[in-house]
């Protein structure tokens, strides 16, 4: 009895010890991710479905906030060796250098290059022709939002009804005149950003670099245009200083745009998302064509990519996550259900069926989609050029001391450009 | 029956005394034999050590901590003050001597920030400068007053003692969130303010009314932490000298100059220097409530520093740290300066 009791001890023992080796080891990662919307949701229901298809993988989402998550702590994590295996970022060129080429590991690199084609140069280094990164998650459009509401309120006519290329100026007045007409606070406001005014400064006719490719603000009269005409719309209240002047790194004007607060909002295609869980069609919110300038009519490129990052242990278990992400039907679901554009040319070409039954939300996304093809080639250079979040930081914060009073316009102008000389110089080791 | 009720009520009153008895007991056993057991521990290392030198034992942990906490990242930064370039490790850095300094203080009038390299430094330097000489004297004037009228005799001393140190309790961000809340453009204050027929006021985005909440609001944050102080001073104060005075025929001023404020000095001396310490290194709470703003209004200089170091697109960490090797500098002088009076005004 004693015997018997003794090896069923060991034997409890042993299997006990034995269980973890037999269970299949699992490779953790962890992904850096921000959410706008509903994407947050939709990617872990994604993962979800991989890892019950990869048992050998679990994937980890960091949410984070935008501001202090990914433009300021993520670059520190990688810089220190310290980052997660993929992240979701918009500094597309100016992280390049901690990205991780999955090209030995990947299936078919062919089809991330026919798949997402000149987006893939946004997430390499200068020189570098042939590293595959990561892939956008959506293809973002900056452009006007406009409450038709309150236009059909005042008895006002929205400007681009009438012509397809309308000014800044006539929007600006319009906008005026629907604001007084029903007291409301703002009649435009733009997001805290500079690649948002970048959009209208291009069409204003900024050039942003010089004929050697060097970032060049001072002298660029299509900028000063339009940063004049900027500074002088918060000084006579057509823009609200509460979001420029009040505020430091990015900040949104969607709050108030939502609380019908604000006629005209310049802002970019990611806020359909938003716009149609928040707003719905409590009022009539509609994407109108950007304005136009001696430069054009353009907005701003742009996006948000999901990247993997070189510092992984498992390179090879990332990027069998990042192309179930990528394939086109996976990419295709995600598209339809955050209202996201792609920037997938074979999702591009059929077509996305976005789950919305709001007629807003579709025109909204259709019209951004239409002005792809209207934005300057300026614009997509200034998107590709890697350290681009130099040039807008700093437009957007000496523009906001031309506004307070604290610097003139042409004082504003020249410390942006020794901003850009100086961060740049920093880059290079001093 | 008034026996046996007598008896019952001494028997209850009995066994918590009892129990705390046998509590204390037990507490003082365990101590013992927790001295005991260190006295064990210790006495081998006492009698390699020596007396004299078994303090250096004790501290030992507590300098540990200190310097690798303390210590060691207050040398790196010195040393990052004299790099530059974006790498975060020093071995992967550029020297360039004391190029950043050089940079910082590169101006052609060092008291009109636009004609200084790094302009947004000279700001954070002169808002720093106002926000501390006005918050200073503010706070501890209002900490003073609020310490003499709680230290009178007035109803509900208790109640309004806790109510001003209520703030002290709340995050930075708390308070920055609270008061934004009443101040910004649809706020409490500005309902309250076009309910009575006034106009709308922008306290936050201008640039004159945003400085003075900033000072305000801290000095509501804080000013709790500091009365208690006062008050504890004030409570030091033996109540014969204004006994003795009384007799003498002094009024309320004079006692108050004569007795409460000598007396008092020293504890003013330790609010004056921790809340000039503060002040200098006021971030959080106005980083949540103006972001610095409106353009740089209410920037001050350790937000320079987060800015530089870590939130602009290209960190700078050399010149973040020289900036703060020099904020540092500048606090320990003006320690220095004030524990020198402090000690003259004792010793006077």
């Amino acid at each position: 009895m004693r015997q018997f009791a003794m090896v069923t001890m060991l034997a409890t023992l042993a299997l006990v010890l034995a269980l973890p080796g037999m269970a299949q080891d699992v490779v953790e990662l962890r992904m850096t991710w921000y959410t706008d919307g509903n994407e947050d949701e939709v990617m872990r229901d994604l993962l979800d479905r991989f890892e019950m298809e990869n048992s050998d993988i679990r994937v980890v989402m960091d949410n984070v906030p935008y501001q202090a998550g990914i433009l300021e702590a993520l670059p520190v994590q990688l810089e220190a060796g310290e980052g997660p295996d993929m992240a979701r970022v918009t500094n597309l060129g100016g992280l390049a250098g901690f990205y991780l080429d999955m090209s030995p590991w990947l299936s078919d690199p062919a089809y991330w290059e026919d798949s997402f084609g000149g987006t893939l140069g946004w997430l390499r280094l200068a020189g570098d022709t042939m590293g595959i990164h990561g892939f956008p998650t959506q293809l973002t459009i900056t452009g006007p939002i406009i409450n038709r509401t309150l236009f059909e309120q005042a008895g006002v006519a929205v400007p681009s009804d009438a012509s397809a290329q309308v000014t800044w100026e006539e929007w600006a007045a319009a906008a005026n005149e629907v604001a007084d007409a029903l007291e409301i606070p703002f009649p435009m406001a733009m997001d805290r950003s500079g690649h948002r005014f970048a959009g209208p400064a291009i069409s204003m006719g900024a050039q942003y670099f010089d004929g050697e490719g060097h970032p060049t603000i001072a002298g660029d009269e299509g900028f000063r245009a339009m940063a004049e005409l900027f500074v002088n719309w918060h000084l006579d209240g057509t823009m609200p200083l509460e979001i420029w002047a009040a505020n430091t790194g990015y900040a949104g004007a969607n709050e108030e745009f939502g609380n019908s607060q604000v006629v005209f909002y310049m802002s970019g295609s990611w806020q359909v998302g938003q716009f149609t869980d928040q707003i719905g069609d409590a009022f009539d919110w509609e994407v109108v064509p950007n304005p136009c300038g001696a430069g054009g009519c353009t907005g701003m490129p742009g996006g948000a990519a999901l990247v993997a990052i070189g510092d992984t242990e498992h390179p090879e278990e990332v990027t069998r996550v990042m192309e179930y992400l990528a394939s086109e039907e996976i990419l295709g679901e995600f598209s339809a259900r955050t209202l996201f554009i792609p920037a997938h040319k074979g999702l591009a070409t059929s077509g996305v069926d976005f789950e919305t039954d709001l007629d807003l939300a579709m025109n909204a996304l259709v019209t951004f989609t239409a002005q792809v093809g209207t934005l300057e080639q300026t614009a997509f250079d200034l998107q590709a050029y890697p350290n681009s979040r130099i040039v807008f930081d700093a437009s957007r914060d000496r523009l906001t001391q031309a506004i307070v009073g604290e610097l003139t316009l042409d004082q504003a102008i020249e410390r942006i450009q020794e901003d850009i000389d100086e961060q740049l110089a920093e880059l290079m080791g001093g | 029956m008034t026996t046996i009720d007598g008896n019952l009520q001494s028997e209850r009153q009995g066994l918590p005394s009892r129990l705390s008895a046998a509590l204390e007991a037990g507490l003082a056993a365990l101590f013992a034999g927790f001295m005991n057991a260190l006295e064990i521990l210790v006495r081998p290392i006492e009698r390699r050590l020596g007396m004299e030198r078994i303090g250096y034992f004790f501290v030992l942990p507590n300098l540990l901590i200190f310097g690798i906490f303390v210590l060691f990242p207050m040398l790196l930064n010195f040393y990052i003050s004299f790099t530059s370039g974006t790498e975060i490790y020093p071995q992967d850095r550029s020297f360039v001597g004391f190029g950043n300094y050089e940079f910082l203080f590169d101006c052609e009038n060092v008291f009109e920030p636009n004609s200084c390299n790094e302009d947004l430094f000279w700001r954070g330097v002169y808002n720093s400068i106002f926000f501390v000489v006005v918050q200073v004297s503010g706070m501890v004037l209002v900490s003073l007053v609020t310490a003499l009228v709680l230290n009178g005799k007035i109803r509900a001393r208790g109640f309004f003692r806790s109510v001003f140190f209520y703030p002290v309790l709340l995050s930075p961000v708390v308070v920055a969130l609270i008061w934004k809340w009443i101040l910004q453009r649809d706020g409490v204050l500005n309902s309250l303010l076009i309910a009575l027929g006034g106009d709308r006021v922008q306290f936050l985005v201008n640039a004159d009314w945003a400085m003075l909440w900033v000072i305000v609001i801290s000095i509501w944050a804080l000013m709790g932490f500091y009365t208690l102080i006062l008050l504890a001073g004030l409570q030091a104060i033996p109540a014969e000298l204004y006994e003795a005075g009384q007799i003498d025929g002094t009024g309320r001023w004079q006692s108050f100059r004569f007795i409460t404020m000598p007396l008092l000095m020293p504890t003013m001396f330790v609010v004056l220097v921790l809340s000039l310490i503060r002040a200098v290194q006021v971030f959080d709470q106005v980083y949540a409530l103006t972001g610095g703003g409106p353009g740089t209004t209410t920037h001050f200089i350790v937000q320079y520093i987060y800015t530089v170091g870590f939130s602009s697109s290209i960190k700078r960490f050399g010149l973040a740290a020289a900036a703060s090797v020099l904020l540092g500098a500048t606090l320990l002088v003006l320690t220095l300066l004030q524990l020198r009076a402090a000690r003259s005004n004792e010793s006077g």
